[in-house]
This record gives structure tokens, sequence and C-alpha cells, in this order.
């Protein structure tokens, strides 16, 4: 059954299109993101940065600044409490606050260009901007550390003095904030039994989310001391919980009201103007609106790591994986905490192999602090081991789809870390690809190539707060915490009226700041849909059952034997003329008052996501040009709520992917300063580069959720990479090892190829 | 710090407002003006998230001084809707699924809104060059070319 | 950004005295699709800017058989490209001009302002070279000539004098059997600044199947935008053939210094300008063979 039907399907709304409902104000101008509120005597913030690499801050003096008419505020980490230099549990992740607090305002030193040193409130934000340059700050400037080579080496310049690894012990000053491994059989034996084995070194680059609204933050302090924090975010209650930490004021202190979001990925799930915003308002007395502009996106919010994988991989000739062993190393930027631990649980994950070890490193290095990016370690991750693999269905002489299916995990194949899958999805969406239009067509023309790729992301459950409320018209409002950022706001009225047996026209969501609903996790990790959504549908069960028990006191019978079916309150015995939520509501006060579902969850049965992209590219051999000719992605999205908007990640999450594959990538000079800092030279794709991204839902339900729903959000960003790798290797014979495979290392590969290399030049 | 008073016709109003020479058109309709339908995304022209239309031509806001509107026309997405009927090309977004996070929409608009205006039954390829200059981070576009291709077959040759 | 005094002149005159009297103080604006980024970076930092877009011989194209193409400084690129006697007889120029960046830049970015912020990656200045323009330049001095490839002295400086502003460019009316071609390599397809720009211009003799006259001009390998001369001298005279093509790029390539940067190696760029300089010459051929008997 085709998602986008209700053909068949046992649903009535869900899997329906239906326009959103906050599309008008998004179409016409009026919805309101962070940079769009303006309060009555607001002032603007702007932030002074470091510009060099690593630095002691010997000193810093605002007097200047501080009388230049029109400022009315100046700060420092000085107007900061410290905070403790350990990990603390902070909601569900373990975070070390004194990290957080001098990445807010750098303390002692700056570890990276671009590290906020010092604010500024004025009258205009002009003014704040010719207040920076009267800011005087002495540095002491240090060598950079900038690649994890440089960071691992044995007599690297320490970044944090107090950086402690378990392994190295207390005593030895370090840059490598962590090693995790994880091991399964034998890999000597399992080595010995294969055929083919091929290893290579990888290396990725460091890259951005690059959503397209930069980060802002209105603060407004009363003189209660409640302040109120308008910003774009991705997580409502993270800002608030970390700010509150960083400021040194109770949680219960501080409300935060999401505004529309304008991108995040990942990348707005953690904090950086907001309690900036909040201090400047406390010392100035009035609204204090801070935003970023692009150079600061770039150089100080929290990019995604590069490094380097080592990825060694052998198979049997018959195309069975045995072994695999990987080394990799990830860039944590300033301050630990890269996505390591997760890469090195997908890098193999979507295969079933006896065994492997893989050594994961958390290096910091003097660039910004990593944060999120859309599957976070997991695309750079696939680029080597998709890589290898279509290597070794290459020698094997298998097709590349053949050969995934042949190895591929499946429920009960255990997974690198923890239980054995339940039922997934990764086999289908490689069969979804093999028999989709594209992969079928024949490809002709020099100097093309069509590349295989899949790719896994586990998606998070945690935890969600709902609503519903039942208003007097018989219409309903979805109350949630989960800011909307690509459309969910659509699907929890959908499955609100799927409940309620309502029009989803009839169904109004909303979102809601942290004083107005319950503890929210961010909107992210794919977590919404699957976990926001199940709040939701047991709230609207909640109401359901609700309008059972009047519907029972009305009729002077139990509320078992009432039912309720689509939309419509009866009683299993006969005798009473059914009712409607519209017939029933004014006689809701009567019976007990107005009714609101409500439900939290913290949801466990999650299930994890595969995706497999098939990419036709075609390589100008003089100027390594790299087209994308054609991009087919198949996807296991569980069922799938609202169809346009789960094709609409996967095109999007494509397209992040082969941005990443192509051109995108950050350029420290030699003393560590970031070179692109806009979008000139940060080069993501445009329209004119990509053609049409043709989507394949898969739909295997994740047990135990009553929808079956998938994360979607994330994992097609992970396959494009590789798969653009391996369609250049069919295309001109070369196997890229390096992202971005931008033109001058693809023609640099072509012009040293030496005849090894595996993959004929031209597609049949 | 002297400002200067500018007159202008935006959205087919005239419109009289005081700012810095320092100020971009850009700051001038979202600070002063109130109208924050136009967004900052990068500010060196390479998003296309501050589209205006100056004299029917698709412009950077952000790369164009408020002083610089005098004399001109301008339109911004505010004025794409005749009151509650909505242009073809917003009611194309919406039933397409073409907008995520919305933030890149209206600079598409405008550009979309220029490109009918000139070539009202542009071909694939002509959408695509024609939208280089705004970039999308969420869709992978391509909702938002069949939108456009959408919307070309509803609009005759002046748009409504 | 700091703060600034805008003027808006409405005749050369006052424009050449207000650039007078404020000397480095000022900069023109045009289309402001470097300035305004300048200004905001604080890499320019004049206190009077100097609007150029109202004096009208700034904003006139014109063309005609004698005189060949008079192309105003401030005439945006968009109206350069929509020109039909710019793409009949300059269609490498109407190509620059279409390439200088998306449909919004070039809204407001003309071919003077293109040339004055004196980026050796200024994607017309090597169509401008190679089709012989002569830049018409006026100050308090008078009046002078400069023919573009002199135009540029290094990055981000021309040979502008205070109160100096350039007028309008002058190309001549192409020979017989003659045409023109620009490409560049850029990563993405639209967008970027060229990594390596070449402009070429052709004559060919079609009875003897040679080249009469070319010039060949490179962007981005160098500090400033290169007239390849000796490039263009291995055409004159020769037969039209592959050889001859091939030691035109190899030289073109040794007349080319670029540098190591984010865009693109020194290495790169050297094998893109033999790349590309075969690529125009091939194109600037077709062309000519083609174009319409005047």
């Amino acid at each position: 059954m085709a998602a986008g039907t209700t053909e068949g399907s046992r649903f009535r709304v869900i899997g329906t299109r239906p326009v959103r409902h906050d599309g008008v104000e998004k179409v016409t101008g009026a919805a309101r993101y962070g940079a769009d509120y303006a309060f009555p005597g607001m002032l603007y913030g702007r932030v002074l940065r470091s510009p060099h690499a690593h630095a002691i801050i010997k000193s810093i003096n605002v007097e200047k600044a501080r009388k230049l008419e029109g400022v009315r505020a100046v700060v420092t980490s000085a107007d900061l409490p410290e905070l403790p230099d350990r990990i603390e549990q902070g909601g569900e992740l373990p975070i070390n606050l004194h990290h957080l607090s001098c990445n807010i305002l750098a303390r002692g030193k700056v570890l990276y260009d671009g590290h906020a040193v010092a604010a500024v409130a004025a009258t205009s934000p002009h003014i704040a901007e010719e207040a920076l340059r009267l800011i005087e700050v002495d540095y002491e400037v240090l060598p950079p550390v900038m690649t994890v080579e440089d960071g691992m080496a044995p007599n690297a310049p320490i970044l944090l003095p107090s950086l402690r690894n378990k392994e190295d012990g207390p005593d030895k000053q370090t840059n490598i904030a962590a090693h995790v491994q994880f091991k399964r059989g034998d890999i000597k034996d399992g080595f010995s039994k294969a055929d083919y084995v091929i290893e290579r070194t990888f290396k990725t680059a460091m890259v951005h989310q690059g959503y397209i609204e930069p980060h802002n933050a209105v603060g407004i302090y009363n003189a209660d001391g409640h302040a109120t924090i308008y910003c774009s975010t991705q997580g409502s209650f993270v800002v608030r919980s970390l700010s509150a930490a960083v400021l040194g004021i109770p949680e219960g202190k501080l409300r935060v009201v999401p505004a529309e979001i304008g991108g995040g990925f990942g990348g707005k799930t953690t904090i950086y103007l907001e309690p900036l915003s909040v201090l400047l308002s406390q010392k100035t007395g009035h609204p204090v609106k801070l935003t970023m502009n692009r150079a600061e996106v770039l150089r100080a919010t929290g990019p995604t790591s590069g490094g380097t994988i080592r990825c060694k991989m052998g198979a049997t000739k018959d195309g069975k994986l045995v072994a695999a062993e990987v080394w990799m190393a990830y860039e944590a930027g300033g301050f630990p905490g890269s996505p390591v631990p997760m890469g090195a649980m997908c890098i193999i994950a979507p295969y079933d192999i006896p065994n492997m070890v893989i050594d994961a490193y958390d290096v910091v290095v003097n660039r910004p602090k990593t944060a999120a990016y859309r599957a976070p370690g997991a695309t750079n991750a696939a680029f080597a081991s998709e890589t290898i693999i279509d290597e070794l269905a290459e020698k094997c002489g298998i097709d590349p789809c053949d050969f995934r299916i042949k190895n591929g995990a499946h429920e009960g194949t255990p997974q690198t870390a923890g239980p054995p899958y339940k039922r997934i999805g990764m086999i289908e969406t490689v069969e979804a690809i093999k028999n989709s239009p594209h992969y079928k067509s024949k490809l002709t023309g020099k100097n093309r190539g069509r590349g295989v790729a899949t790719g896994f992301w586990f998606n998070i459950g945690f935890q969600s707060s709902a609503m519903v409320n039942i208003h007097n018209d018989g219409t309903a409002s979805v109350v949630t915490g989960s800011v909307d950022i690509g459309g969910s706001r659509a699907s929890m009225a959908i499955i609100t009226a799927e409940v309620l047996g309502l029009d989803v026209k009839d169904v109004r969501p909303l979102i809601a700041d942290t004083d107005a609903i319950g503890y929210t996790d961010v909107t992210g990790g794919s977590r919404t849909t699957v976990a926001t959504g199940l709040a939701v549908y047991e709230a609207a069960q909640d109401a359901v059952r609700q309008l059972k028990e009047r519907a029972a006191k009305l009729w002077e019978k139990k509320p078992e034997e009432v039912e309720f079916n689509n939309g419509m309150l009866s009683a299993k015995a006969n005798g009473v003329k059914p009712m409607s939520i519209k017939d029933i509501v004014p006689r809701l006060g009567r019976t007990g008052g107005p009714i609101t579902g409500r439900a939290t969850v913290n949801a466990r049965a999650v299930g994890p996501a595969f995706a497999t992209t098939c990419v036709d590219v075609e390589v100008d051999p003089d100027t390594g040009k790299v087209s994308i000719l054609r991009a087919t992605v198949a996807q296991d999205a569980g069922k799938a709520v609202h169809p346009s908007y789960v094709e609409g990640q996967m095109q999007g999450g494509t397209v992040q992917g082969l941005g990443w594959a192509l051109n995108e990538e950050y350029f420290y000079d030699s003393k560590g300063v970031l070179r692109n800092t806009g979008l000139l030279d940060y080069r993501m794709p445009t329209c004119l580069d990509l053609p049409m991204i043709e989507t394949v839902i898969v739909e295997v339900p994740a047990p135990g959720h009553p929808i079956g729903s998938r994360g979607v959000g994330e994992v097609s960003i992970v396959p494009p990479p590789a798969a653009v790798a391996n369609a250049i290797a069919r295309a001109v014979g070369v196997r890229m090892t390096e992202l971005p495979m931008s033109p001058g290392r693809v023609v640099k590969a072509i012009l040293s190829k030496d005849g090894a290399a595996v993959a004929s030049a031209a597609a049949d | 710090m002297h400002k200067t008073a500018i007159e202008t016709t935006i959205n087919g109003e005239r419109v009289e407002f005081l700012c810095e020479p320092r100020q971009s058109m850009l700051e001038v309709l979202r600070d002063v003006l109130g109208l924050t339908g136009s967004k900052e995304g990068c500010l060196t022209g390479d998003c296309g998230a501050c589209t205006i239309l100056v004299d029917g031509r698709a412009t950077c806001s952000c790369l164009m001084l408020g002083v610089e509107a005098a004399g001109h026309k301008l339109e911004t997405v505010e004025g794409l809707a005749q009151g509650a009927n909505l242009h073809p090309l917003q009611q194309q977004f919406l039933e397409n699924a073409s907008l995520q996070c919305g933030i890149c929409t209206p600079g598409f608009l405008m550009s979309a809104k220029a490109l009918l205006e000139r070539n009202p039954h542009p071909s694939e390829a002509e959408i695509r060059y024609a939208l280089a200059g705004n970039l999308c981070r969420c869709t992978g576009y391509d909702k938002i070319v069949r939108a456009v291709l959408e919307a070309s077959k509803a609009t005759t040759s002046k748009a409504a | 950004m700091h703060a600034i005094n805008y003027e808006a002149p409405k005749t050369l005159k006052d424009a050449i005295a207000l650039l007078a009297q404020h000397g480095e103080k000022a900069r023109p604006l045009c289309g402001g699709t470097d300035l305004i980024i300048q200004l905001r970076a604080g890499v320019r930092r004049p206190d009077h800017v100097v609007d150029v877009k109202k004096i009208p011989e700034l904003r006139e194209i014109s063309f005609d058989l004698q005189k060949g193409l008079r192309l105003g400084a401030a005439v945006p690129a968009i109206e350069v490209y929509e020109s039909a006697d710019v793409r009949r007889y300059f269609p490498g120029l109407q190509e620059a001009a279409h390439l200088i960046g998306s449909n919004q830049i070039q809204s407001r970015a003309s071919v003077g302002g293109n040339l004055c912020n004196g980026s050796p990656a200024a994607d017309t200045t090597p169509a401008l070279i190679a089709l012989g323009a002569k830049c018409r330049v006026a100050g308090p001095k008078g009046e002078r000539m400069v023919a573009a490839e002199d135009f540029c002295t290094a990055p981000g400086r021309t040979v502008l004098q205070a109160g100096e502003i350039l007028v309008e460019f002058q190309i001549p009316v192409p020979a017989r059997h003659s045409s023109d071609a620009y490409l560049r390599f850029i990563p993405r397809n639209e967008m970027d600044i060229a990594v390596v720009g070449v402009g070429t211009s052709v004559t060919l003799d079609l009875d003897d199947d040679r080249f009469v006259d070319a010039r060949i001009a490179l962007g981005a390998v160098g500090p400033t935008p290169i007239y390849a001369a000796k490039a263009s001298e291995a055409l004159k005279g020769k037969k039209i053939d592959s050889a001859t093509i091939e030691r035109a790029a190899k030289l073109a390539v040794e007349q080319s210094s670029p540098i190591d940067d984010m865009r693109g190696t020194a290495e790169f760029r050297r094998h893109l300008v033999g790349v590309l300089t075969r690529r125009t010459i091939g194109i600037a051929i077709e062309r000519a063979r083609l174009a319409e008997r005047r």
C-alpha cells in the first residue's frame, strides 16, 4: 500500500497529506521567528570573539566600550558564576557545566577562532558593533592544534590542562578526551577466513548544519527575578535548564518561549546567546536581543567533526562479510564531546558481521565545540565502511544491492552495542532501491557511474508531554512542547484527529512554552513523531476515556459499556442515540467540567531507521566536477504519518549528504583562523546543482508503537557521501578516500591513477 | 548619526521612513517598518532569504541601503497575497509541502514571482537557474521546484 | 557598519567634484554587491559613499556598427545579459555578465563595478580584455582611456586616482568572422567566485582556415586579470588545429601565476587554465564560423 493513501489502511487520517496548519503564516511572512521579535525599549547585543585559535586571555579592558554613547552594558565571564569542572547529569545527557559556561564566554583561555570573549548591549546593533572594537583584550597566543593527528601527537600543545582520560590516568595531561571500544568475536580468526581484505584510511572534513536562520535570543529580566527568553531553538527545556545553570539561577525562574525556528538539524539543541540575553537584560533593565551573523554561526556555533577513520573489512569470495576492524578519531572542538561513540556504533550497524573491533577516540582541537548534526557521527563512518563494502562487492563480482541484502541485519542480528535488533527494515530499503525505476534504468554515457550505500541511525525516544483540549464547538487543540522544525505539528494534529474521529482541519496544534507544558526533550534525534506522537496519541486516548465516562454518566451506564468509534459515542447494548463530540460538548459542564486529555511518556519502544541511497553521477575528468544526474532514497519510516513531510525529510537529508560529499568543508589557515566564514565559500548545494530527489517510503512498522512509526528525520544524510564515492569509482575508476570530493581532489585522483584501480571507466 | 527621510513605494503603497545611511533595506524593512517577512541569512547576498523585488527585479535587500529605495517600487512577501486570497505560488507551496522550517520561503516566493512575471511557463531547468540564488537547507529543493511548475500552470503573464 | 554619509549626485561633474573633495575618504557606490559587504566587514571604511546610479552617462548602453558597443559603467549585469546587441555581437561578454552571480546579484551588480572592485577573479574582466575593451575614465583633470588589461594594478586596487570615475566601456565592432567566449570553473553550478576564468576572442580566415587574430585573457590566476599576450600571439596566422590550440593553452598556463587558497590549489588552477583555454578557443571558433555576415 502506497504511502499517502488510506486505501486498505487501518487509518483514516494518518497517512494523508493535509496542508499544514501553520502554512499560511509561513507563506505570508507573518510567522515569527526568534529574530522577528521586538519589545518596547529593546536593546541590541553583540558578542566580541577571539581572533586567535588558541590563546591565554591575560586581561580584558571594557572601559572604552562602556563609555561609548548608546552602550548600556558590557559583560565578560567575570559576570557569570564559576561552575564545577566535572561531568554532571544534566537532564538526560551528561554535561560538563564548566565547559558549557566557558563556551558561552571564555574564561582564562580561548580555544578557537570565534570563541566568545565579551558581550555588549546598546541602543542599536551598529553601536553595539562599534563598541566591540573598543574592547581591549590582551592575548598570549599559543600554537594551534588543528587535526586529530596533531592533537594525539606525543608532545602536542595541551588545550585543557585539567582534561584526563581513563586510560592515561590522573597524572597525564592530554587532548584525548575519551576512548571507547566495541568488540565481538575474534578478528584475527575472522580475517583469516576472508578471501578478500580491503583496508583504507579515510579523512573527512568539519562541516556545518547550514541552517539558513542564524542563532537568536531575546532576554527579558524582570525585577522580581524571573526571566523570559524568546529564541529559535530545538529544545526550549534544554535552553531553560542549561541557561539557568550558566546564569546560576533556579530553573523555575526562567521561562523559555520557543519562536518558530529556521532550521536546526541538531545545531540548535544547545545554547550560545540565550544566557547572555538574560544577563544583559538584567544589567540594563531592558529586553535585549542578540543575533549572530553568518560568520559567527560558522566560526562559533557547533559544526560536526571531521576526522580520520582507518577501516579494514574482509569477505569470503561468495560475498559473506567475516570481519571488520576500525580505528577512528573525531575532532571534538575546543571542549570534549564529539559524536565518535555514535559513529562507532553506526559504522557496521547495517550488517551481520561476526567478528569486529572498533576503537574510537574523542580528541579536542582548536576548532569550535562540535554539536549534533543529523545522525551525528554516522555519515563520516558510513563514508568509510560503505565504500569498502562497495569494493568488496566488486571484488566478489556481486551486485552492490545483493551484497548488502546477503549481509543485511535483520531481527535478531546483534547490534554493535545493546540488545539484538527487533523487527527492522534494512533489507527492505535495499530491495526498494533494487526494484526502483532508477536502479532498473540503464546508465549510458562516458564518465558516468552509479553508486549505492546504506545508512543506519538509532533514533531516540526520551520524554514528551501532551495535552488535548476539547473545545465548546466540538473541535480540539493539541498542545506539545515539541518545536516544529519540519512540519511535525501537522502530524500531531493528524494523530489527534485520527484518535478523536475529527477532521484534521478541526484540530489545532500548538507549541507551548516551558511553563505551559510539561517537560519535553528536544526536537531532534528523530524523536518527535515517535515520542511526542506517542504522548499525543495517549493524551487523545485519555480524552476519549473521559468522553466515555461523561457519556456513561448521561446514559446512566458504566463506562465499560460505552464505545467510541469514528468520532461517535455509542452504547454496546442499544437503546441510546449515539453522540458525536459536538453533541456531548454542551453537556460537559454538568457532567464534571471541560475535558483535557493529558499524557507524558518516556518512549522506550523506538525503532531504528535505515536508508539506502542510489546516485548516478557524471564526472568531468578534466575539471573533476561531479554532477549529480539522478538520486533515489529508500527509507524505512515504519508508518508515515504525513507522507509529504516524510518525503521532505528524506530529500532534505539526502541533499545535505550530497553537499557533504561534494563541496562542504571548513578551511582553516596555518594560524587556525577560519577562512570561509560565509556562504560564498562554505558551499552548500543550490537548486541548480541538483535533480529531483526520488523517494521510496518503506513501511516496516516499529514493534511496540501504536502507530508503528519510526523516526525519519536523520538517517537519509548518512549514505550519500559513500554513494557518490561509489558512483565516482564506477564512472572514472578512482576510489576517493577524502571528503569532500571537490573537483581539485577528483582531478588529482584521476591524474595519479596508476591503473591498479578497480572500476571500469565507463558505464555500458 | 543623522537620519534621512526616504519616500518610496512598498507593496503598492506610499511609505515614508527615517533611516541612517548605514542601515540596509533589510534592516529598514525589519526594524524600522516592522515588515519581518524578509529574513537575514548571510548578509553577503549568498542565500537569498532577504529577497525582495525592486522595480520587478529580484534583489537581495541586505545588499541595498535603505536610502537607495527612494523613487523605486518595492515588493515584499507581505504584499503577495491579495487580502485573504493567496497568490498561486503561495497556494502551491502549501499544497506541495514545499516548506519545512519556512525561513527561506519568503525569499523563494519573491524570486519565483519575478521569474513567472518574465517567463510565465519556465522549464524545470529555467526554474532551477532562476532560483539558484535562494538557498534551502531543509527540502532539497524538489518540492519547491514542483510548486513553481504547478504555479506556472495557474498564472498568466502578469501575476495577480 | 561604521557611520557613513550618502550622496547621490545627478551629474558626472558633481560626482567627480565630490570624489575629488573627499579623496580616500569617499568610495563610489554602484550595485553595492561588493561595497556593502566590504563596509560591513570593515575592509573599506570610507566616510562618504557616492551613489553613481543617477548619472545618465553611466546608465546608457548603445551599439552601432561604427562606434561599436558603449556600455555604461553602472548598467546592471542583467541588462547586459538582456541586450540583443550584446548577445549577437559579444556572446562571451554576455556569458560573463550572466555568471556574475545569482539573479538577485545580477539585478544590481554592474560590469563597471565588477572591474573597479579590482578582484583578479572578476568574471567580466577577462571577457572585456579578450574583446579589446577600453575604459573611459573621467576625473578632475579631464578624461583618459585605459585598456581593460591595464585597469587593475593589484588585488583590490585600480588605476583610478582621487576624483576619477569609470564612465563607460568602449568595445569595437568585432571584425568579420570573429566571436568570443568566456568560461569559468566553479565547484557548484552557480554562486561561486571563479576558481579560474578564461575569456577568448578569435578572428578567423575561413577560406584559409587560419586564425587572423586572437586575444586570450585569464582571471583568478594572478594578482590582476591577465592578458595572455604570448598565448594570444601563438594563435595569430596559424592553422586552426589541435596542435596550435594546445600550444596556446600551454603558453596561457605559463603566463598564469595562481596561488593556493581555499578556492583551489595553484596546481589545480594551472591545470584548469589549460583546460579552459582549450575549451574557450574551441567555442569561439565555432561561434566565429557561424557568425552572421555584417
